[in-house]
């Protein structure tokens, strides 16, 4: 870098103004982050998701009992499933274990699978997406034919139909239902790269000769990937919501042991009118978890759309 | 940087037939741009003057290769620097735009990237054509941002665009464009969408740069003020085509097309009376582009005669400039005087 210049000397200074409202720093992240503080909604779903982390990690420290241990089951008879006492929060489940037991490990699960099984989905579909909108051409034809494919099948059904072929265990299931949720973040992702692609800065730095993946990866993707990121919070709920639907179907995991939210509501189908709480129960920690996930996506949405910006 | 400099008598570069055709599928082709040739020496500022749509954006597309591949025809030549830019791959011309051809644009509020501070946004630049470690860019792109007239660059270098008024936006773009000393800056209207008196010291910033570092500058406006301040030729472009192209002195001193003496006259003047009306160039500019039929300035021009709408002039040298008329101004002043 030996590049010489001559001396500065009677360029007129610029005005020295700061744009009124802004403090130092602050990008992005950094702007959605402190929307995101003062948002009543975003502090509801995180409060909520936190809840159940906690639960998820001091499971075997809150759990009066053993998980899967079913070691009451002499107390369950075929018409009558004992209901709370003072030894069981909320009674046992059909099997004979404590039901407050087999919820709080059933969070382990649930979350494990909705996060995994989402980060599956999104760094694939995300790849998919910012190969086809950031290259174009016949890349961006070929990824979107292929994803129009999966996206004729209802995605429960693609879901279905990997963990019938991949077999029943835990990883089959995750895979399943990430492979399920590809197309949207494809979709998603190409869409607003392709928006990206059109702006003036991407053809001031094509003018400046900026290389392509600088240009793909660098530019375009930090704009486009607000709403990928926001999707992926609300497939969050959808994913845990998908591992119980495929538990009730029976290809959840294999192992009648390891509790999960989803296999409790289909052991409780046959016990409903006995015993409704069986049932209501983990449908309630599924819907609450869900709508955690939920209100926190759509906070971040509205924090990180350019236009609330200030 | 400037020791391959060809001998002035080779233009820098030269633009021959450049012609510019879109073509959607299942639509009539549309011709943006028409045969337009000029030239621009080393260290030159030739001004490029029209208004909407009159093809002016488009040849500085087409010149940088930045128009889109599909559905856009480019023919003619475009030599710069004895090559022709037209046949070069799409990564030769990336390793060439910034290096020794760049560009200004007009919105300086739309071509940064928000999410970027706008020290890596210049100092990326400099990474890219010159091989520097990053703090080597960074070192420069601080002086690069004091010499555009950014105050306390150092810590400028990370904020980011939103942080900047429309003012230093621009001169951060300036910075970009100049940040590798092309031999050639295209500056695309770079002062419409500022404030009048920022205007003034952007152009000045400009200006001053582009004297600083010898490049030619390819000035592209609307507005005839600016070219008389800063350009030494001046091409005029009417829809498409390039219709009277003179010294800025011959230009302003004795305008010889109709369209020229038109936007001359449009122009309001302190020494006119007060209260004397403005003369606007009666009509508007057609869509389509009309030279297949006669001149495409015939409807609106009051020199109008049979001849303009029966044959297309060329662009003709004519004594001291070229010019693309039949009935120049000068010759119905001298037959008025007669």
């Amino acid at each position: 870098m030996s590049i010489n210049l001559p001396p500065i000397s009677d360029v007129p200074a610029a005005e020295t103004a700061v744009m009124p409202g802004e403090g130092p720093g602050g990008g992005l992240w950094r702007g959605a982050w402190r929307r995101l503080r003062r948002n009543p909604t975003a502090i509801m779903g995180a409060a909520i998701i936190a809840f159940f982390v906690l639960v998820a990690v001091f499971a075997p420290l809150l759990a009066p009992y053993e998980p899967g241990s079913a070691q009451w089951s002499g107390d369950v008879t075929p018409t009558t499933v004992p209901g709370p006492d003072d030894d069981h929060l909320l009674g046992l489940d059909r099997f004979g274990s404590d039901l407050y037991t087999q919820l709080l490990f059933g969070a382990r699960q649930s979350l494990v699978y909705g996060v995994v099984s989402t980060a599956i989905g999104l760094s694939v579909g995300a790849l998919l997406g910012v190969l086809a909108g950031g290259l174009g051409g016949w890349v961006d034809t070929a990824v979107m034919r292929a994803v129009d494919i999966m996206l004729s099948v209802p995605s429960l059904l693609l879901a279905v139909s990997i963990a019938a072929v991949l077999g029943q265990n835990a990883y089959s299931i995750m895979i399943a239902i990430g492979a399920a949720q590809v197309p949207i973040f494809a979709r998603l992702l190409r869409g607003s790269m392709l928006a990206q692609g059109r702006t003036d800065y991407v053809l001031a730095a094509n003018a400046l000769g900026i290389r392509r993946r600088r240009i793909v990866m660098g530019h375009m993707l930090p704009n486009a990937i607000g709403p990928t990121i926001v999707q992926a919070t609300l497939n969050l709920a959808t994913a845990i919501i998908e591992v119980a639907a495929l538990s009730f179907l029976g290809l959840g995991s294999s192992d009648p042991a390891v509790a999960e939210w989803g296999r409790m509501l289909v052991a409780a189908q046959d016990r409903f009118e006995a015993a409704p709480r069986l049932a209501l129960l983990p449908g309630t920690a599924i819907a609450v978890t869900a709508l955690g996930f939920t209100l926190f996506g759509e906070a971040l949405r509205e924090a990180l759309d350019p236009r609330n910006r200030r | 940087m400037n020791a391959g400099r060809r001998d002035n008598d080779q233009p820098l570069l030269s633009v021959r037939n450049l012609a510019v055709t879109f073509q959607l599928r299942g639509q009539h082709a549309a011709k943006a741009v028409d045969d337009v040739s000029f030239d621009i020496r080393a260290g030159q500022h030739v001004g490029l003057v029209g208004e909407s749509g009159s093809g002016k954006s488009v040849t500085s597309l087409a010149i940088m290769g930045l128009l889109p591949r599909r559905g856009v025809r480019v023919s003619g030549e475009v030599m710069f620097d004895g090559t022709n830019l037209l046949s070069k791959s799409r990564g030769e011309m990336s390793a060439l735009r910034g290096r020794d051809i760049s560009m200004v644009f007009q919105d300086p509020m739309t071509s940064l990237n928000p999410v970027i501070p706008i020290g890596i946004q210049v100092a990326e630049i400099i990474q890219r054509h010159f091989n520097a470690s990053k703090s080597a860019a960074l070192e420069r792109t601080e002086e690069l941002l004091a010499r555009v007239g950014i105050p306390d660059p150092r810590r400028r270098l990370g904020e980011y665009p939103h942080q900047l008024s429309g003012g230093m936006r621009q001169r951060v773009l300036i910075a970009m464009a100049l940040a590798c000393e092309p031999r050639l800056l295209i500056a695309d209207e770079p002062t419409t969408a500022l404030d009048v008196t920022i205007q003034a010291q952007v152009l000045e910033v400009l200006k001053k740069l582009v004297a600083d570092t010898d490049a030619a500058l390819l000035m592209i406006t609307h507005d005839l003020g600016i070219v008389a301040g800063l350009c030494d030729t001046v091409n005029v472009m009417y829809a498409g085509r390039v219709v009277e192209s003179a010294t800025r002195e011959r230009l302003f001193a004795q305008p010889q097309h109709p369209y020229t003496g038109g936007l001359l006259e449009s122009i309001p003047k302190l020494d006119s009376p007060r209260g004397a009306p403005l003369r606007p160039i009666p009509g508007s500019p057609t869509q389509v582009l009309p030279w297949s039929e006669g001149c495409a300035f015939a409807p609106r021009c009051g020199n109008r005669t049979e001849e303009c709408t029966a044959r297309t002039p060329d662009l003709d040298p004519a004594g001291d400039r070229h010019l693309r008329c039949f009935n120049p101004l000068s010759r119905t002043a001298a037959e008025a005087r007669r």
